[in-house]
């Protein structure tokens, strides 16, 4: 209207972009990233990102650091699902040192793995929710991301960076208790998931906000090197856990939920389905958990003593036993030469582990592949010709998690 | 058709010769090299080839093997396809003295950052990159420091004092 009745001159502030830093941190984002926005009235023109705000040297540390000695490491880089990466990382190790592990200690791994799906998946939805300004769902959900945490400190004794595995297995066997934490949470849980979604997904205003925002079609999601829920919304059926099974995940039976659009809603409604696929797999896993008796019931990890550390009670109380956990823990044992990658299929994509041994006692050298820092390049691409608010939302639901970003 | 590692190196070694070297199989997974000036030919090639459609680069990383007179500084590319599900690793390496190496940006956008990435800690120059400035580290450094003669801190120092730690009682 304006521009037909009033002639503004050249260059005056109707045709001027403003530019707008939004971080690096920002109430309306998460985590430490900073975006410089060249705006338009509302509309984003451009923008650069500007990370590494806590870069941690990562992969240096790791050079000088014998396998165990980086398994803490692995904790802080998605701590929304710290398992899956420490997983992640004893599967590599195996891997590299020729590990086979037990099936139930598979099973019981593949439940945890799924367990840290489900909250890495519900922590995204409700921020994506708290962006949008429905506070109740982030609120509501807590208590039962809470129950996961739970089932974590009975198997390792920490909640958020757990530490949780060992190569070969676990530190201890499941107690009865964690068996008890984790059929509550079977039970509770999709009652639970059900009204989280009703909160959401007919909610007219959560719709207008998501749908059509932050869009990417499936040739340039996988050009960009896209992975995970993020792909799957543009229709693309990629997935770690069926492409190249780990931790037996072949003995599962579970569908790979798509989207078509890979706009900000599907993307939502992708992970909502997953969450729905991990609860059946864990169910599963459960069952097929149950079924080991006897002696076999007992098994927790692979019987390598060169790798697996002895049991906390002998190496406070015998000498051998502490001085093998000391040998252990300083990498006194060479790692076989050999390069290997490994990936799983993390709560927000593909997490791969590239490592060079040169049959020393630390790495030669260890590249993350973190999928976080390949979703965030495609951000400008992504909310560009969109409003401003629309590029907050769009940075909620490609779950970007600084610690991994950063690494 | 299923891709194997045999039959992706006899499509290369077909189209390249003998440019394409250093064929090793680690983990099922299919590992080679090429002179540093061809890796946007090979590239591409087993990008655009029909049968082998490696479209997806999983990852792309440097290393540095400092005793390796010429070619100190190694790119690493991991490739996908993603319907044969079969992975590749493939290898360009350079010398610290003329660490240039062609940029892959305008085949894998996903490259932009990586290669970014690579340039920060490794410091390889990469031709025809649109943005190549450094990511996660502080734009005034000037040094790269993935590279290994910068070590991390000796663990078995001597002049780091326990007892300025709290620690120097005890073990006496």
């Amino acid at each position: 209207m304006s521009e037909q009745h009033i002639k503004l001159p050249e260059g005056s502030i109707e045709k001027q972009t403003t530019t707008l830093n939004l971080g690096p941190t920002h109430p309306a984002t998460h985590g430490v990233m900073q975006n410089i926005l060249e705006l338009d009235g509302e509309r984003v023109v451009s923008t650069e990102q500007t990370i590494g705000y806590i870069h941690r040297a990562f992969e240096k540390i790791a050079e000088r650091r014998p396998l165990y000695q980086i398994t803490p490491l692995t904790d802080r880089l998605n701590y929304c699902s710290a398992p899956i990466n420490n997983m992640g990382w004893h599967t590599t190790c195996e891997k590299l040192l020729g590990v086979k592990t037990p099936k139930r200690v598979d099973y019981l791994r593949v439940i945890l793995m799924e367990l840290s799906r489900i909250t890495d998946h519900l922590i995204c939805n409700s921020i994506v929710g708290v962006d949008s300004g429905a506070f109740t769902g982030f609120l509501y959900v807590m208590q039962y991301r809470e129950l996961v945490y739970e089932i974590y400190e009975e198997v390792c004794g920490s909640r958020l960076t757990t530490n949780i595995g060992r190569i070969g297995g676990f530190e201890r066997n499941f107690t009865n208790t964690a068996f008890e934490k984790i059929e509550k949470f079977l039970k509770e849980y999709p009652v639970v998931l059900k009204e989280f979604e009703g909160l959401f997904l007919r909610n007219r205003i959560f719709m207008e906000r998501l749908m059509g925002t932050g869009a990417i079609s499936a040739e340039r999601a996988l050009n960009y090197g896209f992975t995970g829920p993020n792909l799957r919304a543009a229709g693309v059926d990629y997935d770690v856990r069926v492409a190249k099974p780990y931790s037996s995940y072949e003995d599962f039976d579970f569908k790979i939920p798509v989207g078509t659009t890979g706009d900000n809603y599907d993307r939502w409604l992708v992970r909502s389905q997953e969450m729905w696929q991990s609860l059946e797999i864990i169910k599963q896993a459960y069952q097929k958990v149950q079924e080991f008796k006897g002696a076999e019931a007992e098994v927790y990890h692979a019987d390598v003593p060169e790798y697996y550390l002895p049991e906390k009670k002998d190496v406070y109380t015998k000498m051998e036993a502490l001085i093998w956990h000391f040998k252990i823990i300083m990498g006194e044992i060479d790692m076989p030469k050999g390069e290997v990658y490994h990936s799983v299929e993390g709560g927000n994509g593909e997490l791969g582990f590239y490592l060079i041994s040169d049959g020393g006692r630390a790495p030669f050298r260890l590249h993350f592949r973190r999928p976080c820092f390949i979703y965030y390049q495609a951000y400008p691409e992504l909310i560009k010709g969109g409003q401003l608010a629309d590029a907050v939302m769009t940075m909620s639901s490609l779950n970007l998690i600084a610690g991994e970003l950063d690494a | 058709m299923e891709i194997t590692n045999e039959y992706i190196r006899e499509r290369l070694v077909e189209k390249f010769g003998e440019q394409v070297t250093g064929f090793e199989e680690s983990f099922d997974m299919l590992s080679f090299e090429s002179p540093k000036d061809l890796n946007l030919k090979v590239l591409q090639f087993l990008y655009d080839d029909e049968t082998l459609k490696f479209r997806f680069m999983t990852d792309l990383c440097g290393v540095h093997y400092p005793d390796n007179e010429g070619r100190e500084l190694a790119v690493v590319y991991h490739l996908h396809n993603l319907e044969a599900n079969v992975r590749l690793r493939f290898k360009v390496f350079t010398s610290v003295a003329q660490p240039d190496v062609f940029s892959a940006t305008a085949l894998f956008s996903t490259a932009n950052w990586m290669e970014r990435e690579t340039y920060d800690f490794y410091g390889i120059n990469f031709i025809g990159h649109p943005n190549l400035i450094r990511i996660l580290n502080v734009d005034e450094m000037d040094y790269f420091p993935l590279r290994k003669e910068f070590p991390l801190e000796d663990q078995s120092r001597i002049d780091k004092d326990d007892e300025m730690f709290g620690r120097g009682e005890i073990f006496q």
